[in-house]
């Protein structure tokens, strides 16, 4: 690896920038992995087109990060030049695809979270934060119906996609809680009316995963013990093997571009 | 005085008619000023800044846009523009003129449908054929050839078609 990696001075609202960024990324990343071998061609866009609305919204997590930081950092370093520990993403995005209904059980959990999320941050009194949430609540909402549709064909279709959308749930299930969690800066900011406390909308949330688990004869695990640590950079294995593909061209050429 | 007014007003005149020339390269029917995506165009002296606002988070035609515009500008006379990006308030298909819809429909595309709320996105969607106009129509896609579009099926004329949805 020829380049080294870069240093982010982590203040509150540079993190809170920075976590969504790596949600956006990772996830999209995720899906771009679909793009040539998805079950039909579609679907295949539809993986693609969604991957693209999420790195789009990475890219302006990204440079709002980078300006908030105010040194040399942009939406560039910030994607390619952080190691493993430092990126800042959930576990449930970066897990692998998996089979298709695991693939689309994680952008089902992810885009529900995500929905409330953006909507919720179009009252943000940062008006660059509220801004890139207006546009990325109405993909989010599209995400939502992609992901539900698919889950009641996979869930209430034949014994074989029940029992793999079922499986799906149940593995993913441990990754949910983090989306919910929240640490002392960024405490300090929902109560300056910038950050969304995530916290109330988890009952909304549930809502929609009952709503739609229903319609798919699937069942939502009662356990509640949770999986966590990306927030604060300790991850899967699953992500250091994402970064070194996502990442090769520019640490193997430093300031390559297209 | 007067006169220098009128030069500028001239001036920015020329520069945004240079800058709302540019097409959507992936829908080239459309311009930039159709579209709703060219906000302003301020003047300092002679140089020219251009402010425009993304359309779709990810859509890679912005890139492009913004180098047209910039190449526009200098084929019009003026030197080092500049483009800028502003997020708020952010786009939304309410934007597109009149006029666009009719060339979209024209070129083929069913035009997003008015008021880009929740309701519109999550309603009931009657999307009329762009062909014979015909609203016995289905959605085959959510996701089309480019982020901004979904395919369509006309069951009256048979024809496929892209609708260009709301945002």
């Amino acid at each position: 690896m020829a380049t080294a990696n870069i240093e982010v001075s982590e203040t509150p609202l540079v993190l809170y920038a920075l976590r969504r960024a790596d949600d956006a990324l990772i996830l999209g990343h995720r899906l771009s992995e679909w793009c040539g071998h998805a079950p039909m061609l579609e679907e295949d866009m539809a993986l693609s087109n969604i991957a693209l609305d999420l790195i789009g919204q990475a890219r302006e997590l990204y440079s709002y990060a980078a300006k908030a930081e105010g040194g040399d950092n942009d939406e560039d370093k910030l994607a390619y030049l952080r190691d493993v520990r430092q990126y800042r993403n959930l576990l449930l995005v970066e897990q692998p695809n998996g089979d298709f209904a695991q693939t689309l059980v994680r952008q089902f959990f992810y885009s529900a979270f995500a929905d409330l999320h953006w909507r919720a941050m179009m009252s943000s009194r940062d008006t660059t934060l509220a801004a890139i949430a207006a546009k990325s609540e109405k993909e989010s909402a599209y995400h939502l119906r992609h992901a539900s549709e698919w889950l009641i064909r996979l869930g209430d279709g034949t014994e074989e996609s029940h029992t793999r959308a079922q499986a799906a749930i149940d593995h993913l299930w441990a990754f949910t809680g983090e989306m919910f969690a929240v640490d002392d800066g960024e405490r300090a900011l929902i109560h300056a009316g910038i950050a969304v406390d995530p916290g109330p909308l988890r009952g909304r949330w549930l809502q929609t995963l009952s709503d739609v688990a229903h319609e798919a004869t699937l069942i939502l695990p009662q356990n509640d013990w949770m999986q966590q640590g990306g927030r604060a950079g300790r991850h899967s294995e699953h992500l250091g093997h994402l970064l070194s593909e996502l990442q090769s061209m520019q640490r193997t050429f430093p300031g390559l571009t297209w | 005085m007067v006169t220098v007014l009128d030069r500028d007003s001239e001036l920015r005149r020329r520069a945004w008619d240079a800058a709302a020339s540019v097409v959507d390269p992936e829908i080239p029917v459309l311009t930039i000023a159709d579209l709703g995506v060219l906000r302003e165009v301020v003047l300092a002296g002679d140089h020219v800044e251009v402010a425009i606002t993304p359309t779709y988070s990810g859509c890679p035609a912005m890139n492009m846009i913004a180098l047209e515009i910039e190449l526009a500008l200098e084929r019009a006379g003026f030197a080092r523009p500049k483009v800028r990006t502003v997020l708020s308030p952010a786009w939304t298909t309410d934007w597109m003129s009149e006029e666009g819809r009719q060339k979209l429909r024209a070129y083929g595309i069913a035009p997003p449908q008015a008021s880009s709320s929740r309701r519109a996105l999550f309603g009931e969607q009657a999307v009329a054929c762009p062909q014979c106009g015909s609203e016995n129509t289905e959605l085959l896609s959510e996701f089309g050839s480019t982020s901004c579009k979904a395919l369509w099926r006309c069951k009256s004329c048979r024809e496929p078609f892209d609708y260009f949805k709301c945002h």
